[in-house]
Order: structure tokens, then C-alpha cells, then sequence
């Protein structure tokens, strides 16, 4: 065991890397955001551009993360049941997204989603764009949750149920999905989250075009850029609270899981 | 659950179709595009020394802010599976504040606390030190969205070995550094590398926070990153293409070695 001493001043290092890095910063935007008080918080955060900005973050977060909870499921379903020549190639090609840089995941899907398309499809500075980019960088949450529940999952409940006479879609509606959903909760979650604050990907091809395009963190970033920080730090303070509701949430969930696994 | 032959193919197909359009098409492409007009012109324009600062600063960022952020990760994840103190939940809860934040949020919090007018800004200007718009503000971005990796990685391997060892280690008269090098250390190694590898993806791909605090002067403060989009934005489609070709390789060696250390992982425990 490490001497007490040692070990405190360990934390206490650790404590004030912590604040300078992470914790004082982001007390500073909260901060900021309320410099005029609640009033000047409340105006900055529902300007329009804001407000708009503020509903396509979420409402598009929603719409992709709903999409990813099918088709991660799906994908995750294949990964573990099915078997196919490459398998392991597609499996490591799922965590892809995490590992290469937001701005050139966008790039990439401009390039063939973009004005210079080589199969006719442009997408360039819609809100479908926004929509791709965002599907591209989470892709790897709800399968990497749902994947160990799936390979864990005892296979006699499923097969018992066949032998029943359940057809495939009923074993699945009735024994297989009750137990994946948590895990698919949780990966939805993280998405969110993730969805949220998306920006590297996003500024190439949405066009950051505003009450179209223009997602949250763009707008922070064209207040910032225009040097106006304190409508920056209000919408900040906004996107903060999502973020932190959804931590909250997350944790809830896998205390839950927790409960379902006992 | 047996589903028909012809359902699994059709659910296979729907499945890689989906990642083929979303994913690996438009990565193919863009490899394609590198090498479009041969090897000669990609190359050229990865090598200029603008590129080669812009690389070259990205690499300064993961040297600093990686090893930083193993330390704090280790010592952090030691006190929270070790120790009780007044503070662990909300350090605990605190660490994971990286994940969730806007890397564009990350940029303004670090230019109202190091930045001109900031809450420490004054007193950094008196003492001559320029932190945002310069390379000090940069690394700081890299490091606070590269934190959690090492500590979320170690600290449920820390919790499934125990203090057995390390107590016996302690009452046969082991110091406490011998212990953490001799027993400790080795216990966590994979999931350390693990950890190092995710935060080193991370540090090496940033792009929001670092933007914000860059000031994106060229050939000055921009990381290979932000390069691309430079690039992107002076219609020069092949040095962006390029550079984007790089950094995606250094993210397949990331995925490579993400498996390899997985693999270690799950065998040594």
C-alpha cells in the first residue's frame, strides 16, 4: 500500500489537474453565460438563429440515434450470430469512426456525398448532410454496447421458445430484445451525447448555413469567431445542461442494467 | 433462434450495405482520390513545410498531452478504486465531463480562463506567457478531451485484481513505489496500453477545441487537422485529400493496435 502521504498528494496533483484543465474552464463559460444575469442568459439563448440552431441539434440527434438503435442493433446481430468470410475485418472496421479525426470523416463523405459525386448523390449543405455526418461519427456506440449482451445471452430461452413453435420474429420480439435494451439504451445515450456536441465533421459539409444547417456547436463557434463570446458561453451553458441531463441518465441506465444482469 | 437461411442472408446484406454507404465508400474514395493523379502530386503535398509543421505539431500535442494524462490517469484511478476521501464521487463523475462536452464549448472554456481578459489571463500577460493562440492553449485543448482514456481503462482492471498482492508485497517490506512497479504496474499494462492507444487517437484527430483556440494562423498554429480543412478551403482538394490520408492510416495503425492490446488484455485477465 502506498503511504498515506504519498497517496494524498497523488490526489491532490490530481485534483488540481483536473480544475485547471477541466473543471475551472467550464465553470467560466457557466459563468459567462450569466454576466447579464438571468435576463442576458435567457436573450442570448433564445435569439432565433440560437433557438434554431438549438432545435436542429436535437431534433437531428434524435432522428440519428433512433436510426442507430435499429441498425446497430442489426449490425451487432449479424457480428454475433451470423457468420461470413471478413467478419473480423467488418468488426474492426466498426470502430473506425472513433479513430479517425471529425474533420476528415467529413471530408470523406463529402467527397462522395459532395458537389463532385461520382454516383450522382449530392447532399452538400442540406439538413440530410447533417444528418449523415452525425450517423457516421456515432455509428460505433449502440453496436459496441449491444455486441457482449448479445454474446452473452444463454441461447436455451430462444431455443426453448422455438421448440414451442415461436416463429424466428416472435423469439426475437419476445426473448432477445427484452434483454438487449438496456444495452441499446445505453448506446443510444452515448450518442446522444456524442450528437450533442458534433462539430469536426460537420463543418465541411453542412455548409453551416443558419436556420438551415447550422447546428449548435457551429453557432458557438461563428459567436466566438465574431467576438461574441457572452451569446457563445449562453447557448454553451444550454448544450452543458443536455450534456450533463445525459450523463445523469447514462448512469442511471447502467445502474439498471446492473439490476437486470442480477 | 434459427432464422431461415434466406432471412440471415438478406439481414447480412442490409447490415454490410448500411457500412459500405456510410463508412467504407467514402474513406475508399477519398483513398482513391490521394492517388488519383499517381503517387508523385499526394506526396508533394504531405511534404511542403507547411504540412510538415502542421504534422509535426500534431505529434508535439499527443508528447505532451498523452503522457500527462497517463500520469493523472494512473493516480487517479488508483485513489478512486483505493481510497475513500471526502470528493471521490464528484471526481469520479468529473472525469467522464471530457466525453460529453462540445469540443467547440472545451476552445471557449479555455479562452475565458487563459485567454486575454480571462479569469488568469491578466496575470499570464504580466508574466509574459500567451497560452490561447499559441501552442500552451493548444495542448490544453488536446489534453482535456484526451483525459478519461487511461483512467475509465485501468480502473476496472485496478478493482478486479485486488489488494492481495500488493499487501503481501507491502509486509514483506516492499516500499510503495516497489510495489506499484513491481506489482501493480505489470497487473494494469494492457489496459494501460489500451488506454494510451484511445487517448492517442484522440489527441492525434482533435479538431474543434484546438480550432477555437489555435487562432488558425498558417504555418504557425495549425495542426495537421486543421490543415485539411485549410486546405479544403484554398481549393487545394489534393493537399486536404493527402494529409486526410495520412492521418486515416495513422487511425487504422490506432484500430490495429486497439485489437492487439484488447487481445493482451482479455488473456491476462
Amino acid at each position: 500500500m502506498p503511504r498515506p502521504t504519498g497517496a494524498a498528494h497523488g490526489r491532490g496533483a490530481a485534483g488540481i489537474y483536473l480544475s485547471l484543465i477541466v473543471l475551472i474552464p467550464l465553470a467560466a463559460v457557466v459563468s459567462k453565460g450569466f454576466d447579464n444575469g438571468w435576463d442576458g442568459f435567457w436573450s442570448a439563448a433564445t435569439s432565433p438563429a440560437s433557438v434554431s440552431a438549438l432545435k436542429l441539434t436535437v431534433v437531428a440527434s434524435f432522428i440519428v440515434v433512433a436510426i442507430n438503435g435499429v441498425t446497430g442493433t442489426l449490425i451487432a446481430w449479424v457480428l454475433v450470430r451470423d457468420d461470413f468470410r471478413g467478419k473480423s475485418i467488418v468488426n474492426s472496421l466498426i470502430d473506425l469512426p472513433f479513430a479517425l479525426p471529425t474533420i476528415v470523416a467529413g471530408l470523406t463523405l463529402l467527397a462522395l456525398y459532395g458537389p463532385r459525386s461520382p454516383v450522382g448523390v449530392d447532399v452538400a449543405y442540406t439538413r440530410i448532410a447533417v444528418g449523415l455526418a452525425l450517423l457516421f461519427v456515432t455509428l460505433p456506440f449502440v453496436v459496441r454496447a449491444v455486441q457482449p449482451v448479445l454474446i452473452e445471452l444463454d441461447r436455451d430461452m430462444e431455443e426453448a421458445a422455438a421448440s414451442l413453435g415461436a416463429g424466428p420474429l416472435t423469439v426475437f420480439r419476445r426473448i432477445v430484445l427484452p434483454n438487449l435494451w438496456p444495452a441499446i439504451l445505453a448506446g443510444v445515450a452515448l450518442g446522444f451525447a456524442r450528437s450533442i456536441g458534433e462539430f469536426g465533421s460537420l463543418v465541411l459539409i453542412s455548409g453551416n448555413l443558419p436556420f438551415k444547417t447550422e447546428v449548435s456547436s457551429v453557432f458557438i463557434f461563428g459567436q466566438i469567431e465574431s467576438d461574441r463570446v457572452a451569446a457563445a458561453a449562453a447557448v454553451s451553458v444550454v448544450l452543458l445542461a443536455i450534456s450533463l441531463v445525459v450523463l445523469l441518465a447514462i448512469s442511471a441506465l447502467s445502474r439498471w442494467a446492473g439490476r437486470h444482469d442480477a | 433462434m434459427t432464422p431461415s437461411r434466406v432471412s440471415r442472408i438478406t439481414l447480412r446484406t442490409v447490415a454490410l450495405g448500411y457500412l459500405a454507404v456510410l463508412l467504407a465508400a467514402p474513406v475508399g474514395l477519398v483513398f482513391y482520390r490521394t492517388f488519383e493523379h499517381g503517387f508523385g502530386p499526394a506526396w508533394q503535398a504531405v511534404t511542403t513545410p507547411e504540412a510538415l509543421h502542421a504534422f509535426w505539431l500534431t505529434i508535439l500535442m499527443v508528447l505532451v498531452a498523452v503522457p500527462a494524462n497517463t500520469v493523472f490517469g494512473v493516480i487517479t484511478a488508483i485513489a478512486l478504486v483505493r481510497h475513500r476521501f471526502p470528493g471521490r464521487a464528484l471526481l469520479n463523475a468529473a472525469i467522464d465531463l471530457p466525453f460529453a462536452v462540445s469540443p467547440v464549448v472545451i476552445g471557449l472554456a479555455l479562452i475565458l480562463v487563459y485567454g486575454e481578459g480571462g479569469w488568469f489571463g491578466s496575470w499570464l500577460a504580466d508574466h509574459g506567457i500567451q497560452v490561447i493562440f499559441a501552442t500552451p492553449g493548444m495542448i490544453l485543448a488536446t489534453m482535456f478531451v484526451s483525459l478519461p482514456f487511461v483512467v475509465r481503462e485501468v480502473m476496472p482492471v485496478l478493482r478486479e485484481i485486488g489488494t492481495e498482492q500488493e499487501q503481501a508485497a507491502s509486509t514483506l517490506g516492499a516500499s510503495s513505489f516497489q510495489t506499484f512497479w513491481r506489482i501493480t504496474l505489470p497487473a494494469i499494462r494492457w489496459a494501460l496500453t489500451y488506454g494510451v492507444v484511445l487517448a492517442t487517437a484522440r489527441a492525434l484527430g482533435e479538431f474543434g477545441a484546438v480550432s477555437v483556440v489555435s487562432g488558425k494562423l498558417q504555418g504557425q498554429t495549425e495542426t495537421a487537422t486543421l490543415f485539411v480543412e485549410q486546405r479544403f478551403h484554398q481549393f487545394d482538394l489534393t493537399g486536404a485529400y493527402a494529409a486526410s490520408f495520412v492521418l486515416a492510416m495513422l487511425a487504422i495503425a490506432t484500430l490495429l493496435s486497439m485489437n492487439l492490446a484488447n487481445r493482451r488484455k482479455r488473456v491476462a485477465s
